[in-house]
């Protein structure tokens, strides 16, 4: 179980089985103090963080609000540049090699960003355009992957800001599967979800590993989750990776029965703490 | 054969390249298009508002009794909606994206920051245009000027050239809400205020003070107005119009927008290139609102 700053044991594996490298990634922020907000203080949001995701495995990052996950997720979706380290998808560099990289990239994040006043079939049409399919054949698949989602038919064609988060969460992973995406960046997908939801989210999500050969990062602060989906989960805090293993090897190492113990022991916070900015 | 092979295989790739760049600059057109469907309600009160801006400083010229006056500015109005929808269209597409959240979503596509531009752009365009068309309709109705003599065409081709010109400003400016989230949007509006005032949209610069006379060089908004006022026949001071100039005689006007074009376009995406990094650098694409 490597501990932060270290290469994680994964590091021997061939390049073909290496989906995703990051190699002690740090990243910070000026944050605004004082009272007219005036003055500026540095905020390290990742600190020297190193781990290894193989190909076609579901990799786990846990930890409270404001732990560094979704800066982490950021960064490997290329919509953050890095203050140091390296990132490597498929041994391409994450900066060098950014417009190859997202093709292989989706992400769904917490909150389901979408044109709120479009319709999930509009907006799936611009994404699949966006990423130059063609628009025939992406609506039949938007329908089909929305169905088995659990999405009614006619929902299809209305507003989005008339369905529930659950339904705009359905939608925005259908959106990451739609193109096909080789690494799916999924951060806290189930979050507000009701269990029947949260239940469809997490098959559809083993499905696309087990099926579709997907290679996929999950932030998440519930625990049952990365136990079902999870192969290998690292408890993040403070954004520094404090453990790293299997569901079972944290809670060896922590000695405890259960993931939220191990968390609590190992991290000395708990998952519903908040501890600053994402 | 092996050659042909390879040759057909690298047109292959290429045609593959092309399809799925105009697809990706079709996207964003598919989207606007469906955006300003969705707010039909926004595109009725800003063309209603368009029509009576235009309405009320055209009767200026109806009130002087001068043909020449009045057309200045019917040009005016139909050049600057046209060409400040351009713009703001553009320049804001970026505060529209933070609005609606999806900023990062689109910032994340595989898709170069020339072809997305290069799809706003186009439907700003459009967009642009309808609206002209529909308040030229409406001033129909306000005041009627003969311009039998008028080189109509010559003034769409100025209009054309002058359209790339400002989708370049467009750019520059589209970088001001990518690096600040509360004033960005704010000072796109500074900015087509400026070219609003130092174009001569209404006058001719030569009434604008001395002191802001050289400024208006810098708007090819400008240039398309005086290549504009010579297609049309009008001349500065004069109540009647006379024969609209050739498409010829105004080619230094048009020589100079399209030098505008070709160094504001390159730079739009140059400057644009460089904040999106900074953005990157600094965490600011993920605010929204």
């Amino acid at each position: 179980m490597p501990l932060s700053g270290e290469i994680s044991a994964t590091a021997d594996l061939p390049d073909r089985e290496r989906a995703i490298s990051v190699d002690r990634l740090h990243m910070s922020f000026a944050r605004r103090s004082g009272l007219f907000r005036k003055s500026r203080e540095p905020f390290v949001a990742v600190d020297q963080v190193s781990f290894t995701v193989r190909r076609g495995e579901i990799y786990g990052v846990l930890g409270p609000n404001g732990s560094g996950k979704s800066t982490l997720i950021r960064a490997i979706s290329t919509l953050l540049i890095p203050d140091s380290g390296e990132v490597r998808i498929f041994g391409l560099d994450l900066v060098k090699d950014q417009a190859r990289i997202r093709r292989l990239l989706s992400r769904v994040s917490v909150d389901a960003a979408f044109y709120k006043k479009l319709s999930p079939r509009e907006n799936l049409l611009y994404s699949a355009r966006l990423y130059g399919l063609d628009p025939r054949e992406a609506e039949l698949r938007s329908l089909a992957i929305l169905k088995r989602l659990g999405l009614r038919e006619s929902a299809f064609y209305e507003s989005l800001e008339e369905m529930s988060r659950g339904m705009q969460q359905k939608v925005a992973i259908a959106r990451a599967f739609l193109v096909s995406p080789v690494i799916v960046l999924l951060d806290e997908p189930t979050t507000g979800l009701d269990p029947k939801s949260r239940r469809d989210v997490q098959e559809f999500v083993l499905e696309l590993r087990n099926v579709h050969d997907a290679t996929i990062i999950l932030t998440t602060h519930d625990m049952p989750e990365a136990e079902r989906l999870c192969d290998r989960i690292a408890f993040i805090h403070g954004g520094r990776f404090v453990a790293e293993g299997t569901a079972g090897e944290l809670c060896g190492v922590a000695g405890t029965a259960d993931l939220e113990e191990a968390f609590l022991k190992l991290t000395g916070d708990d998952l519903e703490s908040d501890t600053g900015e994402g | 054969m092996q050659e042909i092979t390879e040759a057909s295989r690298r047109r292959g790739r290429w045609t593959g390249w092309l399809l799925r760049q105009l697809r990706a600059g079709g996207a964003f057109v598919f989207r606007d298009y469906h955006l300003t469907r969705r707010y039909a309600s926004w595109f009725i009160v800003f063309a209603f508002y368009d029509i009576v801006n235009a309405a009320t400083i055209v009767l200026i010229g109806v009130a002087g009794g001068s043909t020449g006056l009045t057309l200045t500015l019917i040009l005016g109005v139909l050049m600057w909606s046209f060409l400040s929808r351009l713009f703001g269209e553009i320049a804001n597409s970026i505060s529209y994206e933070r609005w609606e959240g999806t900023i990062e979503y689109t910032f994340m596509a595989p898709v170069s920051r020339l072809t997305h531009l290069l799809g706003v752009s186009s439907f700003a365009g459009v967009y642009a245009l309808v609206r002209v068309v529909i308040v030229s309709l409406a001033l129909l109705s306000f005041t009627h000027v003969a311009i039998g003599q008028a080189n109509l065409f010559g003034c769409l081709v100025v209009l054309a050239v002058a359209s790339i010109a400002f989708m370049g400003l467009g750019l520059i400016a589209a970088v001001l809400p990518l690096m600040s989230t509360e004033n960005g949007a704010q000072a796109t509006n500074i900015v087509q205020g400026v070219l609003l005032l130092i174009s001569g949209i209404y006058a001719p610069v030569k009434y604008l003070p001395t002191w802001l006379q050289p400024l208006s060089r810098l708007s090819p908004a400008t240039y398309a107005l005086s290549a504009c006022r010579k297609l049309l026949g009008i001349v500065p001071g004069q109540a009647q119009l006379v024969r609209g100039a050739s498409l010829v005689s105004v080619l230094p006007d048009l020589g100079i927008l399209l030098l505008f074009g070709l160094l504001t376009v390159p730079l739009g995406l140059a400057v644009f290139t460089v904040a999106e990094r900074w953005a990157k650098r600094h965490g600011k694409l993920k605010r929204v609102g």
